[in-house]
């Protein structure tokens, strides 16, 4: 048999209800797994094996209790969440060395929703500092390594979370993807990662880079998997009020693995110019894969795509620039000590404090806002975000779904991708989607270059479900998420 | 012949609202308790909490807008005023920028006898911050300064006048009016020296008859009403007179320094902040239910203006007695309540008015606080008619009353106040009065009408105010005429 924290939560939950492992044995299997591989990999910023037995123990006895009602298939799993989401007594530092030392004194929505269901948290998940990257090499700490080649990103901003994953450190992790930060490092690392509507998944807990964009979602080995995390995280926070009142249906009755006569669009702007010929050949096959499954797939436009970036880097950047503000040193995190007054204080703090990247992006973000700017930029973003939401309405009244690459190009090497406007550009299929609030999801569809190859599919608000039956019949059908990666050197 | 001016005031008023919770969490919004006990990670800003908002707040927005004759948005949403400042502490204020929740209202006031309306621009709601305490003057000059976030989060209304107050009295006329009706809302205590009201105006001055405006100025920092009115006073005057100098008027923000009586530069238009407004992402807009908003308006109570009316029509007194009486819901409530008990209302109305107002002025107290209940007055004003006690002796057991809140024939029997109606005892002090004083009694019989007050007072004094003055007047008459 497989080690355990090789399977999927749907395999183990199987083994735990006949009783044939307990989640004390899932966990030590994790927690050596990491023992081996986590220094090459670098996923996680704080480790908590403690707790995490603590809470095997706590799932072992609710597993057994006669009276324990319907069981949570994520009892006795273990998992991580990036390290922007709040946890009671462990360290939540979105690794900025501005939280360094932050230690929240509450459990945000989705600590909270993990612990009801008996998942076991073993960690905290590296990332790009405030989810500001798409290679977690701007983490304030390290850079995560990608387990397919350790010499390449993971992807980011979640990169921990895709890495823990794919080196089957853990089962499942949660992310946040505010531009791409769950779909992107799930292509790169060969896992499932969805992007829930916005307001599908509470925020409450999530430290914020950009309010209007942020959601938290799952990486998963699977898309069943997928689907049993999304049902235990999904719903309205009344601690949320952008979180949506909208009934939560049981995801895994989607899991159906047929797409006939389903509508599918292919909008030609997401493979345009910058696709890796060579991603381009995969996608093409999975469009393929799709129509033998009974999909009726055809060319659709999204006309205002090209203008998606830049409205993105003027909204993303000017809530980011307020949403940080409060990292000033008076009442957590860290404090400048070569300050003698206050204004000094709040400048050589957030000097000392933050990368090079959140810099950039909370100058570009006051500048947006500023007098006599606002119109010219803050304004002009928020009617190109109205247009492309109309795109997508349009697009939706002919398609059940769109389909495109996730990103242009495979994982990239460590430093290839110095200029920062190159970076951003590997985030052009997904950024549309967050501007729209709608639901994405990301699943292994081939390889090139040796490296995972990301297929994004695109729903209409609320509409995982379509996402998941689509993702899934395609899942099925392939064996591509059943690969596993070596953790060398390419 | 110098030019004759009139000054454009607008005024800005920052009011605490009395719901129970804080704007955007559930922490208690009462005063007092350790720093920094009425906080949770919302109020605190922690990384990663959302402001969600209390619907209380939205009610009590919409009430004020109503009894101010204001329009309610279909529409609204939540800002963020961006600046750095430590007792902010997401160093943003979640505020109202271009959508406010009211706008397009209107207030009454009275000058001179003339009624007279006041714009009112716009209400919006926003959050308070936190307060600073340096150890020393000011935040620059203190060894260390300490934060205090138990107010953070405590939901105000800002209410923007229109420029249409032309004096010093008019704004605190309009700023009284304003009082009074939140009052009557019960939405807020307005309580301007304990801070849970903060003032500012916009003024500018121009040729009397003229329609352009001059350069304004703001003031900020006026925390009475006495304080407003010297100050918007002494800076039309600073406006005039550097007019006249041949200068011209800085726009500026300047602040009321009280100890000196002057108001000072804070800083110029090109330090002004630029606060970055941009539209909460947060929260969702605010879609307001005109259901809702018809609920309200039923559930709307009488207002100051109703009430006068209706103390002129029901309890006949003047005008005058009615606007006073009703400048205050906790007043106007306590004087019908009188009236509940008592068939005269002008005579209540002279009562409260006069001696009640008094007493409480003198002590500082508000009517609430008050220990004399109506029943108690009541009570006195019926041991007056009984003849129980005179009016003079009344003014002594209602101070009594307002002191001890003892009911007043218990006072009059311990303190031996009874008004002496016994004839033959009187008599026996009038005959000796009037041996007393022959070259008085001589005068007065020669027509110096005051001796007679005189001869009366002499009397009143030996009985220590108790005798009736009605039958000392005629016992003196009397034995008087019956000496000539
Ligand atoms: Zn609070």
């Amino acid at each position: 048999m497989a080690n355990l924290n090789q399977l999927t939560v749907h395999a183990l939950q199987d083994l735990l209800r006949s009783g044939q492992v307990s989640p004390g044995e899932i966990l030590t299997d994790c927690l050596s797994r990491i023992e081996q591989v986590e220094n090459k990999v670098k996923a996680f910023i704080t480790l908590t094996p403690e707790l995490a037995k603590l809470q095997a123990e706590q799932a072992q006895a609710f597993l057994a209790a006669p009276s324990a009602g319907p069981q949570s298939p994520l009892a006795g799993i273990p998992m991580a969440l990036k390290d922007n989401m709040c946890t009671k007594g462990v360290l939540t530092s979105c690794a900025s060395k501005i939280l360094h030392n932050f230690i929240p004194p509450y459990d945000g929505t989705m600590a909270e929703k993990l612990q009801q269901n008996h998942a076991i948290m073993v960690g905290k998940l590296n990332m790009d500092e405030f989810a500001m990257g798409s290679s977690t090499e701007n983490s304030g700490f390290y850079p995560t390594a990608n387990p397919w080649d350790l010499n390449r990103v993971p992807g980011g901003s979640s990169g921990g979370s895709a890495a823990a994953v794919a080196a089957e450190e853990v089962i499942f992790a949660l992310g946040s993807d505010t531009g791409g930060s769950i779909r992107l490092p799930a292509a790169f690392c060969g896992v499932v990662g969805l992007k829930p509507t916005y307001g599908r998944v509470s925020r409450y807990g999530l430290v914020s880079y950009a309010s209007s964009l942020d959601q938290i979602g799952p990486l998963t080995r699977d898309v069943t998997d997928c689907a049993l995390v999304l049902n235990a995280i999904a719903g309205h926070d009344p601690r949320d009020a952008t979180s949506a009142p909208v009934a939560v249906p049981d995801y895994t009755t989607f899991l159906k693995p047929d797409l006939k006569g389903m509508k599918v669009g292919i909008p030609r702007e997401y493979l345009g110019a910058g696709l890796d010929p060579a991603v381009a050949t995969v996608i093409q096959k999975a469009f393929r894969q799709l129509e033998e499954l009974g999909a009726i797939c055809e060319e659709t436009s999204l006309p205002h795509t090209e203008y998606a970036l830049p409205a993105y880097y003027l909204i993303a950047t000017a809530e980011a620039s307020s949403n940080l503000a409060r990292y000033d040193g008076v009442r957590y995190g860290h404090r400048s000590d070569t300050a003698d007054d206050i204004i000094t204080m709040f400048n050589q703090t957030r000097a000392e404090g933050f990368g090079q990247e959140v810099k950039r992006r909370i100058m570009l973000g006051t500048y947006a806002l500023s007098s006599g700017y606002y119109d010219a930029y803050y304004l002009k973003a928020l009617k190109v975000r109205t247009l492309i939401k109309q795109d997508f309405d349009r697009a939706f009244e002919q398609y059940d779904l769109l389909v495109s690459p996730t990103a242009p190009n495979v994982a990239f090497k460590f430093g290839e991708k110095e200029d920062p406007l190159a970076m951003y550009l590997t985030d052009v299929c997904t950024i549309p989607v967050n501007l729209a609030g709608l639901p994405g999801i990301s699943i292994p569809c081939g390889f090139a270059q040796g490296m995972p190859v990301g297929l994004q599919m695109i729903g209409r608000p609320f509409a995982e479900g379509t996402l998941l039956q689509a993702a899934y019949a395609y899942e099925q059908s392939t064996d591509w998420h059943r690969q596993k990666p070596e953790l060398g050197v390419r | 012949m110098a030019t004759e001016y009139e000054a454009v005031i607008g005024l800005e008023v920052h009011t605490e609202l009395k719901t129970k919770s804080k704007i955007f969490c559930s922490c208690p919004t009462t005063f007092g308790g350790e720093s920094n006990t009425h906080v949770c990670p919302v109020c605190l800003g922690l990384p990663g909490v959302l402001p969600v908002l209390n619907r209380n707040v939205v009610a009590c927005a919409i009430k004020a807008g109503l009894a101010l004759n204001c329009d309610i948005a279909e529409f609204s949403k939540f800002d963020r005023k961006n600046y750095y400042y430590p007792d902010l502490p997401k160093n943003f204020q979640i505020t109202q920028y271009d959508l406010p929740i009211c706008y397009g209202g209107y207030l009454e006031i009275r000058v001179k006898g003339e009624k007279k309306r006041i714009g009112i621009t716009r209400i919006h709601m926003e959050e308070d911050a936190g307060k600073l305490v340096h150890q020393g003057e000011t935040i620059s000059r203190s060894e260390h300064t300490s934060v205090d976030y138990n107010r953070t989060g405590v939901p105000l209304l800002e209410i923007v006048s229109a420029p249409d107050l032309r004096t010093s009295e008019e704004a605190r006329l309009y700023l009284e009016k304003l009082k009074a009706i939140l009052e009557y809302l019960d939405i807020s205590d307005f309580k301007m020296e304990e801070g849970s009201l903060r003032c500012d105006a916009n003024i500018s001055i121009r040729p009397k008859g003229s329609i352009e405006l001059g350069t304004r100025t703001e003031i900020k920092n006026m925390n009475s009403f006495r304080a407003l009115q010297r100050a918007l006073e002494y800076e039309i005057q600073r406006h005039i007179k550097t007019l006249a100098d041949g200068k011209k008027i800085i726009q500026e923000t300047r602040t009321w320094d009280e100890g000196k009586g002057v108001t000072l530069s804070l800083r110029s238009k090109e330090e002004a902040h630029d606060y970055r407004y941009f539209p909460e992402p947060d929260l969702p807009p605010l879609v307001i239910d005109r259901a809702w908003v018809a609920e309200l308006r039923q559930q709307q109570p009488e207002l100051p203006d109703a009430r006068q009316a209706r103390f002129i029509r029901d309890y006949g007194i003047p005008d005058y007695d009615a606007q006073i009486l009703t400048n205050s819901r906790a007043l106007a409530d306590y004087y019908e309540a009188v009236c509940q008990l008592y068939p005269n209302p002008k005579i209540i109305s002279n009562w409260v008015m006069g001696e009640l107002l008094r007493c409480l002025n003198a002590e500082g107290l508000e009517i609430i606080e008050a220990k004399v209940s109506p029943q108690h007055l009541a009570d006195m004003l019926k041991l007056m008619d009984q003849g129980t006690i005179s009016g003079k002796i009344a003014k002594t057991v209602f101070e009594e009353m307002f002191r001890t809140g003892q009911d007043p024939a218990r006072i009059v029997k311990e303190k031996n106040l009874v008004q002496i109606t016994d004839e033959a005892a009187i008599a026996e002090i009038v005959n000796q009065v009037i041996q007393t004083n022959p070259k008085v009694v001589e005068d007065y019989k020669n027509g110096t009408e005051k001796a007679f007050g005189f001869l009366v007072g002499q009397v009143m004094k030996q009985t220590r105010g108790k005798a009736s003055p009605a039958l000392v007047n005629r016992l003196l008459k009397e034995r008087i005429e019956s000496m000539a």
